[in-house]
C-alpha cells in the first residue's frame, strides 16, 4: 500500500462529480488526461487506477494519442508478460502503428505476438523506425544514446524508484500509471537508512517522484469496470479510504449460475452464497497451523475445484460464458503454498476433470490479472503471530480484487482474535509518509464483510 | 526461520546448552584483529565517555573522558584513539598485489586488510556516531583539532558504512558472529547482550549455559549504553571531577579523574574478556569456502578508499548521500546480500538443510544416467549433449519443471528439472537433464557426468552475477528526482579543495 | 461474585495504585493478548511492587545523566515564554513568524510528581484540569490571527476502562485557525534529520494518548474533535548540539491503534470471569513469594520477549514461562524465543512436547499431523548433516595426526 499516494488531489476530486453514469464519469477523466498530455504544461501525468478501472485501456489509448501527434513513445513496464500484453492490445487495436520490442538476447516471443508485425531487437538502435517501442524497466535501465518525447510508465506503483532514476534520462515527458492500492514494491536487504530521504531509492516510483513534483497533475479513474457492484464498495473502503471509486456495473448488471449442488455440502452451500452476494467465506475450526497445512490447502483445492464441477455460467456486460478453469484463480501468500495447491488440484483433475488447469498463483503474482471467480486462502488463517508480511494490506487488496463475479475465502476461525492480540509496535522514520490504510483496518472491514456470507465447515 | 533453526533452538532451550546454527564459520577472521569497547555517556547525542581498545588480549589500551560533556576533552579522546586506530587501520596499505580490471585501470589491492571487533551492534552505530561528529572537523582556525581526527572520522565512517555491506567482515559484532554461529535458548533480544549470549556459548565449569546466562543478566553491559545503576556510582565522581576543575585544584582533578578511570576500567573489563574469547570460539571453526572470496571483496574496498583519502579531489563522506548515490548504495547492498544468501547456502549443509526441508533443494544418489542423450533445442541447428540423470533422494523438492538447478559438490555443473516422481521405499526420484559444465565440445569433457551411486545435492541456480546497471552521474539526476545538486567546483592543478557549505555547517556544528 | 470494581478492588487490597499516564496507556499496545497485564492495569497496580513482592526487583531506572539532560533540554525550548518554540513553530508549521509571535504562555503546573500527596502549595489534580480547560476555552476564544497561545503542563483526563488517567502532555499550542497541536519535547537527537525509529515510534504512541485526550476534552467544550492536529510537533535536539530542531509526526495510525485499544479494555470483565472468586494479589508485605505467585498465576499470561522492555513484570513471566511443562521434557514454553518460531510450530506451546515429536517420542494429536511430519523431517536433517559433518572433521583430525 503505498504511502503518500492516496491523499485526495483536487483534480481528482473535480473530476469526481456526481456523474450518475459511470461510463461518462470515467470518460471525463480519460478526458481531462489526455488534455494534460496534450498541453505541454507538465512534464508528468499521473493516473491512480483502482483495480480494474480499465487502466490498460488508457494506456493504449494515450499511446495512439501520443504516437499520432507523431512525438516517439516509449513504454516501461515491470514484466515480460506485461510488455507482450500491451504490444498486443496495441497491435490488435491500433494496427496503423509501427511497434517494437526491445528484448533480451534469450527471449523468444509467444505465438500470438510472434503473429503480429512487432519488431523485436535486442537494440534499441534497432527500433529506431518504430513509433512506439516497449519494454521492461530493466531493459531499459540498458539504453544508452537515446531519447524519446515522452515515456509511459505503467505500474508505476510496482515500480521501485531506484528503477525510475535508472530510465528517467531517456524521457522528457512521461505519463505514470499504476494502481496505489496492491502491493508495494520492496527490498531485500534493511533499506531503514534511506526512508525519510525525499528520493528513497526503496519507495515506489510514483512516491519519489510526486514529492519532488508535488504540482504535477494526478487522476483517478473513478470506476472498477472489473469489481461487481457486491464488491467495489467494500474495496473501496478497505484499501481506498481516501480515494473512493465505485462498480461500473450494476447488482443486475451481472450473474453467477450454477447447476445445483450434488452434495449440499458446505463446499455447495458456500459456492451458492457467493453466487448470490459476489462473497462467501468457508470457515475452518480454529487453530495454529503451519502455512502448508494440509488441511487447510485440500480445503482451498477442493472449493476450487468445486466451483468448476458446478459448471458455472458467468453473465456480464460482455455477455454470457462457461465457467472454464481459465476463469478461476486461487491466490495464496507462500510459495510451498502454491506448489501444495497446485498438486491438490493435480489430484482432483481425475473427479473433477480439467481442476488441474486452474490458475494458482502468490498474490504478487496476481496482481494486475483477472479472473471470474477467485479463491483465496486468507494470509492469517491459522496463524498464531500476523507479522507485518501477513498485515500488509496490499497482500489482502490484491487478493480480494481480481474477480469480476465471486470471491470465496479459505481461513481457520480466529483471525480477529488475532488481530486484536497484535501488538502495534512498527518502528516510525522522520519524513517517511504514513501508509494507508492500516492492515488491521482494512483486515476488520473484509472479515465484517466476509463474517455475513459465511459457512462453518 | 525454518523448522530447522527453530529445533536448535528449541533443543537449546531444552538441554540449557547451545546448539550449532552453522557449521562453518561464515565470517573471515583476521589473525591480528583490533577490539573496540565504547561506552557513551547517557543522555547525550554522543559523547564518548571511555574505550577499551587494542589487538592484544593482554593489554588494553583505556581511555577515559572524565567530564564527557567538555568539547576539548571530547576531541582529546577522539585523538587518543586515532593514534592506536589510524595505524592499525593504514598499516595494511603497504603489501599489495596488481589487480587487472575489465572495464577499469588496475589497481593495486592490499594483501590484507584491518578487521575491528566490536560486541554489538550498538558498536556499529558508536563507529558511524564517532565517525559522523569528527570527519568534517577542521584543523586550522577557531576550534582546531589534531589532523588525526577528521581523517579517523574518515576511517570510522568507512567502516560502519562497509558494515552495513552484506558478508562484509571488517568491521563485525560479535554478537552476530555468534548468533550466525549457535542457537540458544533465548529471544533474539537476549541474545542481543554479549554477556547473556556467551554465557550460554561458554558456559562456566559446571552450569549450563542457560544458568551462566541467567547470572550474567546482571553484568555489565556491553555498551555503548552503561547500566543506570553503573551511572548513579559515576555521577557523584564526574561531580567531583568538575568541582576541583573549577577549584583549579589539579590534585584533587587528577585523583577524581583516577577515581573514575578505575571505575570505568573495572566495568569495561569483563566485556573485553568475553570479545576476546568469543573470538577463540569462533576460530575453532573451519572458514566457508567462499569467506575467502568475500574477503578479496573486502580487501578491494579497503584499498579503493585508502587510495580516494589520498587523492587531493577526496572530501569527507557527504552528511547525506544523493539520489544517484543512495540508489547505488542499495542496490549493492541487494546484490552482496543475494551473493552471501547463495554462497552461504552452498557452503554449509546445515543451512542447505533449510531449502531441502522447504523443497527448495534435494539431496541422494544418483540412480541412474543416460550420458549419451543429445537434443537439438528449438531455435539452435546442432544438437547438444543433455545428459539425463535420475536422483533418488528421501527429501521432498516442490520445484518447478524447467526449473535450473546447480550442484552442490559439483559447482560447475547445470542441469534443468525434467519431472519428479515416486520412487521406491518412500523416495523420490527426481529426473534431471544436464545442460552445462560439460565443456564446448559435442561430446560432454570426461569426468564431466556424474557417475551411478555419486551422492549430491542440487538446488535452485542463483542468478548468474549481473554486472551493475549503469547509474547517471550526479549531475544527470532526473527531474524526477530532483534534478541535479548544485554543480562542484572544478579543482585547478596544485589547487586545495576547499569545504563546501554543507562541510563548513557540519565543523561548525557545536559539539556540547 | 460481585461488580468489576468490587473484584478489581479485592485484586489489588492494598497494594499501591499507580495511576495510568500516557506511557503506561501506550504501553497497552505492546501485548494486548496479556490477561495478566489486562487484569493488573485495569485494577491500577503498580506493577513495580508487586514484581518485588514476587522477588524479581527489577532495575527500571533512568540514568541520572539523562534525567539531567531532559530536564536541561525541555528548560531550554521553553525559556522566555516559549520564545524559541515560537520559532520552531514557524519552521515546521509553515506559518509566518508573525502568526506565532505572540500569544498567551500559559503556566498550568509544574511538576507534579507521580501519585504525589496533594500538597497544599500546589494545585490539585481535577484544579489543573480545570485550569487547562479554561485557559483551552480562553485560547480558543481568542483564536485570531497573530496570537498563539502555548499552554505549559497542561493536564488532560482520559477514560481508561473507567479510571480517570492523568495525563501531562510537554506542551501545547494553540494555533492560527483555531488548530491545537501538541507539542513533544524529547531529549534524543535527530542527526542529519532521522533519529531512532524505536524512541520515534515511542514517541508518536505517547503523542497518539495526547491527542485522543485533548479530542476528549475539546469535544467536552464543544469544539469537533479535528480542531485538534494529528500532526503532532516532536522537538529533539539537532545533530551534536543543544539546539532544538521541530519535526512533524503524523499519528494517525498511532492514534487508531489507541483507540482500538482502549475500546477493547472495556472487556475487563470477560478477564475476570474465569478467575476463582476471592483471588487477591495482595498477600502483605511479608508474603512468601510463592504465595504471591501463585496468586498472579490465576491469571493467564502471554509472555514474548518485548515484554522485557515494557512491562515490570517481565521477569517474573519469563521464568514461569520457561518453567512450564506439560508432561514431556524441559524448555518451556516456545514463545520464550520469540513470536517467530511460533510460526514453525503450528499450535504447539510447549518445547518439550515439540521436541518429543520430533523425536518420534509421541503421537501427534488431530491436527498436529503436518506439524510433527515436519518437525521429524527437520530433525532427521539435522542429525544427518551433523552426523556427518562430525564424522568429516574426526576423519580429518585422525588423518592429521597419522600425517604428523
Amino acid at each position: 500500500m503505498n504511502a503518500g499516494a492516496m491523499q485526495p488531489g483536487s483534480d481528482a476530486a473535480a473530476e469526481q462529480g456526481q456523474d450518475q453514469d459511470p461510463g461518462k464519469a470515467a470518460g471525463r477523466v480519460t478526458a481531462a488526461v489526455l488534455a494534460d498530455l496534450a498541453s505541454g504544461r507538465h512534464r508528468g501525468v499521473v493516473v491512480d487506477s483502482p483495480p480494474g478501472a480499465g487502466k490498460s485501456t488508457l494506456v493504449v489509448r494515450a499511446a495512439a494519442e501520443i504516437a499520432g501527434r507523431g512525438d516517439r513513445l516509449m513504454i516501461v513496464a515491470q514484466t515480460n508478460n506485461q510488455v507482450d500484453d500491451l504490444l498486443l492490445r496495441l497491435a490488435e487495436e491500433h494496427p496503423g502503428l509501427v511497434l517494437g520490442r526491445l528484448s533480451a538476447a534469450d527471449y523468444r516471443p509467444g505465438e500470438e505476438l510472434a503473429a503480429t508485425p512487432v519488431q523485436i531487437a535486442g537494440k534499441a538502435a534497432d527500433l529506431d523506425g518504430c513509433e512506439i517501442v516497449v519494454s521492461t524497466a530493466a531493459k531499459w535501465a540498458l539504453v544508452d544514446d537515446r531519447r524519446w518525447a515522452w515515456a509511459i510508465v505503467d505500474e508505476a506503483y510496482q515500480m521501485r524508484s531506484d528503477a525510475l532514476l535508472l530510465v528517467a534520462r531517456l524521457f522528457d515527458r512521461a505519463l505514470f500509471v499504476g494502481d496505489p492500492g496492491q502491493l508495494d514494491p520492496f527490498a531485500t536487504v534493511d533499506a531503514a537508512q534511506w526512508h525519510g530521504l525525499t528520493y528513497d531509492p526503496s519507495q515506489s516510483a510514483v512516491a519519489v517522484l510526486r514529492r519532488h513534483n508535488p504540482d504535477l497533475p494526478v487522476h483517478r479513474l473513478p470506476v472498477s469496470w472489473r469489481l461487481p457492484a457486491t464488491a467495489a464498495p467494500l474495496v473501496s473502503e478497505a484499501f481506498y479510504p481516501f480515494t473512493p471509486f465505485r462498480s461500473g456495473t450494476g447488482r443486475r448488471d451481472r450473474a453467477l449460475g450454477f447447476e445445483p449442488g450434488r452434495k449440499c455440502d458446505p463446499y455447495d452451500q458456500v459456492v451458492d452464497i457467493a453466487a448470490e452476494s459476489g462473497w462467501g467465506m468457508l470457515e475452518l475450526p480454529s487453530g495454529f497451523t503451519l502455512p502448508s497445512d494440509d488441511e487447510t490447502v485440500r480445503t482451498v483445492a477442493e472449493l476450487a475445484a468445486r466451483v468448476l464441477a458446478r459448471r458455472g455460467t458467468a453473465v456480464s456486460e460482455r455477455g454470457e460464458n462457461a465457467l472454464d478453469a481459465a476463469r478461476i484463480a486461487v491466490g495464496v501468500s507462500h510459495r510451498e503454498q502454491r506448489s501444495r495447491v497446485e498438486a491438490a488440484l493435480v489430484r482432483l483433475n481425475g473427479e473433477i476433470p480439467g481442476a488441474r488447469d486452474i490458475v494458482v498463483d502468490t498474490a504478487n503474482r496476481l496482481q494486475g490479472r483477472e479472473f471470474d471467480v477467485t479463491v483465496f486462502l486468507h494470509p492469517l488463517s491459522g496463524r498464531r503471530d500476523a507479522t507485518a508480511f501477513h498485515l500488509e494490506t496490499g497482500r489482502l487488496c490484491v487478493l480480494a480484487s481480481r474477480h469480476r463475479h465471486a470471491c470465496l475465502v479459505v481461513a481457520r476461525a480466529g483471525i480477529p482474535e488475532l488481530l486484536d492480540a497484535h501488538p502495534s509496535a512498527e518502528p516510525v522514520h522522520l519524513g517517511l509518509p504514513v501508509s494507508f490504510p492500516d492492515g488491521w483496518e482494512a483486515n476488520q472491514a473484509v472479515l465484517g464483510t466476509l463474517a455475513d456470507n459465511r459457512v462453518q465447515l | 526461520m525454518s523448522a530447522v533453526t527453530a529445533l536448535g533452538r528449541l533443543r537449546a532451550a531444552a538441554t540449557g546448552y547451545a546448539q550449532p546454527a552453522a557449521t562453518v564459520r561464515h565470517r573471515h577472521l583476521s589473525d591480528r584483529p583490533l577490539v573496540f569497547v565504547p561506552y557513551a555517556m547517557a543522555g547525550e547525542a554522543f559523547a564518548p565517555l571511555a574505550a577499551l581498545i587494542g589487538d592484544d588480549p593482554d593489554a588494553p589500551h583505556l581511555f577515559v573522558v572524565p567530564q564527557p560533556r567538555d568539547r576539548q576533552r571530547r576531541f582529546a579522546h577522539v585523538a587518543e584513539l586515532a593514534r592506536i586506530l589510524v595505524p592499525y587501520l593504514t598499516e595494511h596499505l603497504s603489501s599489495t598485489e596488481t589487480v587487472e580490471r575489465r572495464n577499469d585501470e588496475a589497481y593495486e589491492r592490499a594483501l590484507d586488510a584491518p578487521q575491528v571487533i566490536v560486541p554489538s551492534r550498538g558498536g556499529i552505530e558508536y563507529l558511524h556516531l564517532l565517525g559522523r561528529s569528527t570527519r568534517f572537523r577542521r584543523t586550522e582556525g577557531e576550534y582546531a583539532v589534531h589532523p588525526d581526527v577528521p581523517l579517523m572520522g574518515r576511517w570510522c565512517t568507512y567502516l560502519a558504512d562497509r558494515a552495513r555491506m552484506p558478508g562484509s567482515s571488517v568491521l563485525l559484532a560479535l554478537t552476530d558472529l555468534l548468533t550466525q554461529t549457535w542457537s540458544t535458548g533465548q529471544s533474539d533480544l537476549e541474545n542481543g547482550e554479549l554477556a547473556a549470549l556467551m554465557g550460554w556459548v561458554d558456559p562456566e565449569r559446571g552450569r549450563t549455559g542457560a544458568e551462566t546466562a541467567r547470572d550474567a543478566e546482571g553484568a555489565p553491559p556491553a555498551g555503548p549504553a552503561t547500566a543506570p545503576e553503573f551511572d548513579e556510582k559515576l555521577a557523584p565522581l564526574i561531580a567531583a571531577y568538575d568541582t576541583a576543575e573549577r577549584a583549579e585544584n589539579s590534585r584533587a582533578a587528577a585523583r577524581a579523574e583516577e577515581r573514575i578511570r578505575d571505575l570505568l576500567g573495572v566495568e569495561l573489563m569483563p566485556t573485553w574478556h568475553r570479545v576476546w574469547r568469543g573470538l577463540e570460539l569462533m576460530r575453532e571453526l573451519p572458514p566457508g569456502a567462499s569467506v575467502a572470496g568475500r574477503w578479496e571483496t573486502d580487501r578491494m574496498s579497503y584499498s579503493l578508499f585508502a587510495a580516494d583519502l589520498d587523492s587531493p579531489d577526496s572530501r569527507p563522506q557527504p552528511r547525506i548521500p544523493g539520489a544517484v548515490a543512495a540508489a547505488q548504495q542499495l542496490s549493492r547492498r541487494e546484490q552482496a546480500q543475494s551473493r552471501l544468501d547463495t554462497e552461504q547456502l552452498r557452503d554449509d549443509p546445515l543451512l542447505m538443510a533449510e531449502a531441502r526441508l522447504s523443497g527448495q533443494a534435494f539431496r541422494g544418489r544418483v540412480a541412474a544416467v543416460e550420458a549419451d542423450r543429445m537434443v537439438t533445442e528449438p531455435g539452435k541447428k546442432q544438437a547438444r549433449p543433455r545428459p539425463l540423470l535420475v536422483v533418488r533422494t528421501t527429501d521432498e523438492p516442490l520445484l518447478l519443471r524447467e526449473t535450473e538447478l546447480e550442484c552442490v559438490e559439483r559447482p560447475k555443473a547445470r542441469a534443468k528439472l525434467i519431472a519428479v516422481a515416486d520412487g521406491p521405499d518412500g523416495t523420490r526420484e527426481v529426473r534431471i537433464e544436464l545442460t552445462g559444465g560439460m565443456g564446448r565440445g559435442k561430446t560432454p569433457e570426461e569426468g564431466s557426468i556424474p557417475e551411478e551411486g555419486e551422492l549430491l545435492c542440487w538446488t535452485v541456480a542463483a542468478s548468474g552475477f549481473r554486472g551493475g546497471p549503469k547509474w547517471p552521474s550526479p549531475e544527470e539526476t532526473p527531474w524526477t528526482h530532483g534534478g541535479p545538486p548544485e554543480p562542484r567546483k572544478e579543482l585547478q592543478e596544485g589547487e586545495v579543495r576547499q569545504p563546501d557549505e554543507e562541510e563548513l555547517a557540519a565543523a561548525e556544528e557545536p559539539w556540547v | 461474585m460481585g461488580t468489576t470494581d468490587t473484584r478489581l478492588d479485592l485484586l489489588r487490597g492494598s497494594l499501591p495504585t499507580r495511576n495510568h499516564n500516557a506511557r503506561t496507556v501506550a504501553a497497552l499496545a505492546a501485548n494486548p493478548g496479556c490477561a495478566r497485564r489486562g487484569v493488573m492495569d485495569a485494577a491500577g497496580i503498580d506493577k513495580t511492587v508487586l514484581a518485588a513482592r514476587l522477588g524479581q526487583a527489577t532495575a527500571y531506572g533512568q540514568s541520572p545523566f539523562a534525567i539531567v539532560r531532559g530536564h536541561a533540554f525541555e528548560a531550554l525550548v521553553k525559556a522566555d515564554g516559549g520564545a524559541g518554540l515560537r520559532e520552531l513553530l514557524h519552521d515546521v508549521l509553515g506559518v509566518p513568524p508573525e502568526a506565532v509571535a505572540d500569544g498567551e504562555y500559559a503556566e498550568l503546573g509544574g511538576e507534579l510528581p507521580e501519585d504525589a500527596e496533594q500538597d497544599k502549595k500546589r494545585p490539585g489534580r481535577e484544579e489543573r484540569v480545570a485550569r487547562t480547560r479554561s485557559a483551552l476555552r480562553r485560547a480558543l476564544e481568542d483564536a485570531r490571527p497573530g496570537l498563539c497561545a502555548i499552554l505549559d503542563h497542561p493536564l488532560l483526563p482520559l477514560d481508561v476502562s473507567g479510571t480517570r488517567a492523568y495525563l501531562e502532555p510537554d506542551a501545547m499550542a494553540c494555533l492560527i485557525a483555531g488548530r491545537l497541536h501538541v507539542v513533544e519535547i524529547k531529549s534524543f537527537s535527530v542527526i542529519d534529520g532521522g533519529a531512532d525509529p524505536a524512541k520515534l515510534a515511542s514517541a508518536a504512541r505517547q503523542a497518539a494518548v495526547y491527542v485522543l485526550a485533548l479530542q476528549q476534552t475539546m469535544a467536552e467544550l464543544g469544539h469537533p474533535p479535528d480542531v485538534v492536529s494529528t500532526d503532532v510537533v516532536l522537538v529533539c535536539p539537532k545533530d551534536f548540539s543543544n539546539q532544538p530542531t521541530a519535526a512533524l509526526l503524523d499519528i494517525r495510525k498511532e492514534l487508531a491503534v489507541t483507540r482500538r485499544r482502549l475500546a477493547r479494555l472495556a472487556r475487563v470483565d470477560d478477564l475476570l470471569a474465569p478467575l476463582p472468586a476471592g483471588l487477591s494479589f495482595d498477600l502483605g508485605e511479608e508474603a512468601a513469594p510463592q504465595a504471591v505467585a501463585d496468586a498472579v498465576a490465576a491469571v493467564p499470561a502471554a509472555y514474548i520477549p518485548g515484554c522485557l522492555s515494557t512491562c515490570e513484570l517481565a521477569y517474573f513471566c519469563r521464568a514461569e514461562a520457561r518453567a512450564c511443562q506439560s508432561g514431556h521434557g524441559p524448555g518451556g514454553l516456545a514463545g520464550t524465543l520469540g513470536t517467530a518460531i511460533r510460526g514453525e510450530l503450528g499450535g504447539i506451546d510447549d518445547i518439550g512436547r515439540a521436541l518429543d515429536l520430533a523425536d518420534g517420542k509421541c503421537a501427534p494429536e488431530r491436527g498436529e499431523e503436518e506439524i510433527a511430519r515436519v518437525l521429524r523431517r527437520a530433525e532427521a536433517l539435522r542429525r544427518e548433516v551433523l552426523d556427518d559433518v562430525a564424522a568429516r572433521r574426526s576423519a580429518g583430525l585422525a588423518g592429521a595426526v597419522a600425517a604428523s
